[in-house]
Parts: structure tokens; sequence; C-alpha cells
């Protein structure tokens, strides 16, 4: 008797009321097509110019998400549905995260790239320059100056620090160096910018102080905590078994520290660094601020104003002269060079990191 | 007897290295407290006369140093809370979508696409904004005015070059958004992961499972990613100083061309030119940022170290 109900077609109860596999896709490309089809109407119709693309993929994805939700409630229930929204939701956030920085990139490429092209631009300054013409050297010069001494300053005081809270630091000392360092990640750069200022020109009693070793100063403020974090979990990942090995064998803590746990942990401490310096070589307000802005060269640190590159981007754009598509261009190709620099850091950092770290159980 | 014996701690001979290396290390982390106190003692110092300055000091209508920072203070506060308001949502989601949605293999990779946003610097944030994003917007303010206008945030005049605080709020978002996905990403991926099969195994679904395992494990950790967030809109510079067009007043208003200038856009702004009593104005404005800034990370790092389990954003 039971037998006879069997009949009716055999469905698959693993996955009897759910939406087949690709529909999120379908529905996707089905929505875009029909919300572009109807902006095709209106463009065809002559109401607008152009075809509406940013409006078809805009409405085309607001659609998905109605449509979606509507099919797997109907077929899955209000549980999956919302799930299956959240989905849709998160994703599409994603993406939106990643449109600036394609904008971003794609603008400073197309806008740049011929004035960075041009011979001049790494081999001249902007002395005596109106209007086209000249180069970006006295910035170039005057970045990797600048930050190469924050980085000789923060290096040996970061990773001083970093030695201190793993293997020394115990207590109040050290947990309120922790804190502080956390504390000091956040110090706006233009406040470190205000102090090398307030810190120089009270020592040498000059209000009108402007020079590279202040922008220096104020880019450590903003290095060394950077320094210490990513210097300290890189220590902290050093198998205490090293530590002890070296110690039954009669060797100084200190010497323990130098030839063991440095060597260990060096590939990750340098990639720290580099990461570091990525984040401050783009400071431009400390910079505007302390070690002002020219237009020709200047190799001393300890005197006179000094460009830097992001300065020089700033400088470009905000006092445009007569000939202003040249000044745009130029500040389009500073930013461009910054760009290139940090992306160049960030590789190298990367790259350091996979192939020299050692390798852990991971 | 014996207890005297055991009393004797075994200690390892210190050489003249050892006591030398770790002074050193000692030295170099006081050196950072030093530093830190210093940025606040040279600020005040060079604050001083700020605070006493006469009324003709000040550029524009201000009676003394007090009503002159407020309008600034409002500003930076203002387009902060505006880029967390967009930022926030955003980037759990995001940071979501890479702990828990990506596939595995893809995950790593696309963290990174996220932090080299981390890596732009402010200043060609500043050129895009007022290059590319500010034109791209004017015509949705424009219909936003035309519809909206009777909210009194939206009300009119719009702007006619886009350069208004909400874009001045979507840049600072963006800058803001890898910071927060960071560390959320780390403490989504903190999430025991028991917890997480044991909903799934309950028949929860994916989302279930985030808004009853995940979320409410992280709460403290997005709460304190969203104050580290505002610290760095807070203090963010350049993107603000070259998008805004500034007014010195108190302005709610969205998306007219008068806006409120935030205390870091308005001193590198004036700072070039400024001189006499106007450099020690513009100091004290910078102590003012620095005080509100080290509050709002104080306060964030003590709900952060209060997890002991998660080791920092870095």
């Amino acid at each position: 008797m039971s037998t006879m109900t069997i009949s009716s077609p055999v469905t698959n109860s693993l996955t009897a009321g759910k939406l087949p596999k690709h529909s999120p896709m379908m529905v996707l490309a089905a929505s875009w097509i029909v919300v572009g089809a109807l902006f095709a109407v209106i463009f065809l119709s002559g109401a607008t110019e152009t075809f509406n693309w940013a409006g078809t993929l805009f409405f085309g994805t607001v659609l998905y998400c109605i449509a979606l939700f509507l099919f797997s409630y109907f077929v899955e229930g209000a549980r999956r549905a919302r799930d299956r929204l959240v989905t849709a939701l998160v994703t599409i956030a994603f993406v939106v995260a990643l449109i600036p920085l394609i904008s971003l990139i794609g603008t400073t490429i197309v806008n740049g790239l011929p004035a960075f092209l041009t011979p001049t631009f790494f081999t001249e300054s902007q002395r005596n320059v109106v209007g086209a013409g000249g180069g970006a050297l006295h910035a170039i010069v005057g970045t990797l100056f600048v930050t190469g001494l924050a980085t000789l300053i923060s290096v040996p005081i970061g990773l001083l620090t970093a030695i201190y809270l793993t293997e020394y630091g115990r207590g109040r000392l050290a947990r309120g160096i922790t804190f502080f360092v956390d504390v000091m990640t956040g110090i706006p750069s233009i406040v470190a910018g205000l102090f090398a200022y307030a810190l120089f020109s009270l020592l040498f009693n000059d209000p009108g102080i402007r020079f590279g070793f202040g922008g220096s100063v104020a880019l450590s403020v903003l290095m060394i905590p950077v320094v210490v974090r990513s210097s300290e979990e890189m220590l902290k990942l050093v198998p205490n078994e090293l530590r002890e090995a070296a110690y039954a064998l009669g060797v100084p803590k200190w010497l323990t520290i130098v030839k063991v746990v440095l060597p260990t942990s060096l590939a990750g401490i340098v990639t720290g660094v580099m990461i570091s310096i990525s984040r401050v070589i783009g400071e431009t307000a400390p910079l505007l601020i302390v070690a002002g802005f020219t237009a020709s060269m200047n190799y001393d640190l300890f005197s006179e104003r000094m460009m830097t590159l992001p300065v020089f981007v700033y400088n470009q754009y905000a006092s445009q002269g007569a000939d202003s598509q040249a000044y745009i261009d130029r500040a389009w190709a500073g930013a461009l060079t910054l760009i290139v620099i940090v992306m160049l850091l960030n590789l190298v950092a990367r790259l350091v990191a996979r192939t020299f770290s050692p390798k852990l159980g991971r | 007897m014996t207890t005297a014996v055991d009393r004797i701690a075994i200690k390892a001979k210190e050489r003249p290295g050892d006591r030398i290396f770790s002074t050193a290390t000692v030295v170099a982390g006081s050196l950072i407290l030093a530093v830190l106190a210093a940025v606040a003692l040279f600020l005040f110092v060079q604050s001083i006369p700020a605070f006493v300055a006469p009324a003709d000091a000040f550029k524009g209508d201000f009676s003394n140093f007090w009503s002159y920072v407020a309008p600034l203070a409002f500003g930076t506060v203002w387009s902060a809370f505006l880029a967390l308001l967009m930022a926030v949502p955003v980037a759990i989601a995001v940071a979501l979508f890479i702990s828990h949605y990506a596939p595995r293999k893809l995950a790593q990779g696309l963290g990174y696409l996220i932090d080299l946003l981390a890596a732009v610097p402010s200043v060609v944030f500043g050129l895009w904004g007022i290059g590319v994003l500010a034109p791209m917007v004017q015509p949705f303010y424009a219909n936003l005015v035309e519809w909206f206008g009777w909210i009194p945030l939206f009300a009119g005049p719009v702007s006619g070059t886009g350069r208004t605080i909400l874009t001045v709020a979507i840049v600072l978002a963006v800058m803001v958004l890898p910071i927060i996905t960071a560390i959320c990403r780390e403490i989504f991926l903190q999430t025991p992961v028991l917890y997480e099969e044991a909903s799934l195994a309950l028949g929860a679904t994916r989302w279930e499972m985030i808004t009853m395992a995940v979320l409410p494990f992280g709460r403290a950790g997005i709460i304190s990613a969203a104050m580290l967030g505002l610290g760095r809109a807070l203090g963010e510079t350049m993107a603000v100083a070259m998008v805004l067009s500034p007014n010195p007043e108190v302005i709610f208003q969205l998306l007219t061309s008068q806006n409120s200038n935030t205390i870091a856009a308005n001193i590198a702004l004036n700072f070039p030119e400024a001189h006499g009593v106007g450099v020690n104005i513009l100091l004290a404005t910078g102590l003012v940022l620095f005080v509100i800034t080290l509050i709002v990370n104080m306060i964030a790092r003590v709900i952060i170290n209060r997890r002991k389990a998660f080791s920092g954003a870095n």
C-alpha cells in the first residue's frame, strides 16, 4: 500500500527546496540585461545623450538583490533568503571598496604619465621655471634625504624598544611603553610636524625655522611606533627553544639576542621597516610645516628649506602659475612617482618576507 | 638550614656587554615616553601666547582663542563622524567578506588589495578627491538639493564645484576603510572555530552563524577599530585642505559651498604664511587636536587591551 506513494517523480531530498547552484550568477546577469534594456530604450528614444552605464550597473545590482531575495524567499524560505541577501550585500561592499582604489590608480597613471615621461622630470629642479618644463629632482632628492635620515633615527630606537619589550621588559614600564606606543600610532601627522617646529624654533630661537632635519624628526615621531609594533611581533615569533639552547651553551644574554634572536627574525624586521618607510614617505603635512617648500636643489639637511615629493605635489596644485595645466600635470606626475615608490616598497617588503622568513609550521 | 639553601637564586654572571645592552634598550623605550611627553610639553609652551592673544590677532571675527577654535573643532568632529558613518558598515562587510565569504585561496590576496589603499599617500587622495570625485558627485548633489532640500541637512544652495564637507567625508571614509577593515578582519578570524561549527551544525545559515557567533565575539574589537579610524579621520590634513572650500563658522549643511573647516586643514592652509602670534594660535589649535585624538586613541586602546587575545592592528 505504502509503495504506491513512491510513484511520484523521485526528488533528491538533499537538494529539494533549493535554488540551483548557479542561480545567483544567472539572476545577476538577467537583472543587468533587463535594466540595460530599459536604459537602451531611453537612450534610443533620445531622452539621454549617451547610454547610462553607471545607472545600468547600479540599478541592475539593486534589482539583483531584490530578485534574488524574492526567488529564494519563495523557494527556500525566509532564513535562506536573508542569508543570500547578506552574501550579495557583503560581496557588493567589497567591490564598492575596490572602486576608489582602481579609480585612483587609473587616474594617476593617465594624468601623470605625460609629465612623468618627459626626460627633464628626473634630471631638473623647478628653479627659474615658469609654466611648462623643469622637473622634480629637487623634491625626489629631498624626499630621499629626509626619509633616509628619519629611518636612521627610527630604526635603532624602534628596534631597541622592541627588544626591550620582548626580551627584558617586565612590569609597569613595559606595560606603559606598550600602551603609549599604541597611542602614538594615532598621533595626527600634522601634530608631529607642529612638535618638530615648536621644538626647533624654541631651541634655535628662530620663529621662521624651516629645514630638512626638522622634517626627519617629525617623520621619526610617526615612524618609531610602527617600527616598534612590527619588530615586536617578529621577535615574539622566535621560538624560545633557540634562546634556551644558546643560554645552555653559556652564551651571554646580549650575545644571544644579537647572534641568535635578531638573525632569525631579520626578514620580518626588514619587511616591517620597509612598510613603515612606505607609510611616512607620503606624509605631506609635517613636511609642509617644518621643511617648507622651495624650487631649488638643496643637499643640506641642516640649513634652508627642503622640497619633498608630497609637498611638491601639493605645492604644484595649490599655487598654479599662468600655464595652469603644466602645474597640474606635474602634480599628477609627482603623485605617480610617489605611488610607484610606495608600491615598490610594499612589493619588495612582501618578497623579502616570503623569501627569507624562516619556515614555521604553517 | 635547607630553607636557606633554597633561597639562593642562581644568577647569571652580568657581563659589561649585558649591562650596556640592556641599558640601551631601556633608554630607547623610555625615550618614546619622553617624546610623547615632549610633544605635549612643547606644543603647550608655544601655545600659551595664543590663549591670551587679543581679538585682532585672529583672522576673521573672533573675540578670543576659544571662539576661534570652536568652529574648527566642530568641523573636525563633524567630518570625521560623517566619514565613520559611511566607512564602518562597509568596513565590517569587507572584513566579513575576506574572513568568511571569499574563497580561502583568494582571501589573503584580497586582504593585500585593501591594504594597498592604506599605502596611498594622503596628498594623492586630495588630488583624486578634487580632480575626480568632486566633479563626479556634483550632479548627484544638485539632484539631492532639488528633491530633498526640505531636509535641513541637504538644504541649498548647492555647491557648484562639489567641494563640500560630504565629499571630504567620502574621501576620509575611503582613507580610514583599510584601517578598520584590517582590525575587524583580525578579530573575525579569531572567533573560536568551535562556536562557528557548532552553530552551523545546529542548522544555522552562514548569516545566522555570523550574527550569533562572530559579531558578538568581535563587538569590542569593532568598536575600538571604529575609534582608531575616528582618530585617523580627525587628524587627516591634506585631503581635507585640498578638497574643502572652507568658511569659519559652525555649519551643518552637507552640500553648500560654505563648510566648517577642520583643525588640521586650517593649520596646513595658514601655517606657511603665518607669523608672530598667528603661529602660536595655529600651534594651540594643534594642541587641541592632539588632545582630542589622544583621548580617542586611549579609549580605543583600553578597549582593545581588555581583550588579551588580540595582539594588535599592525
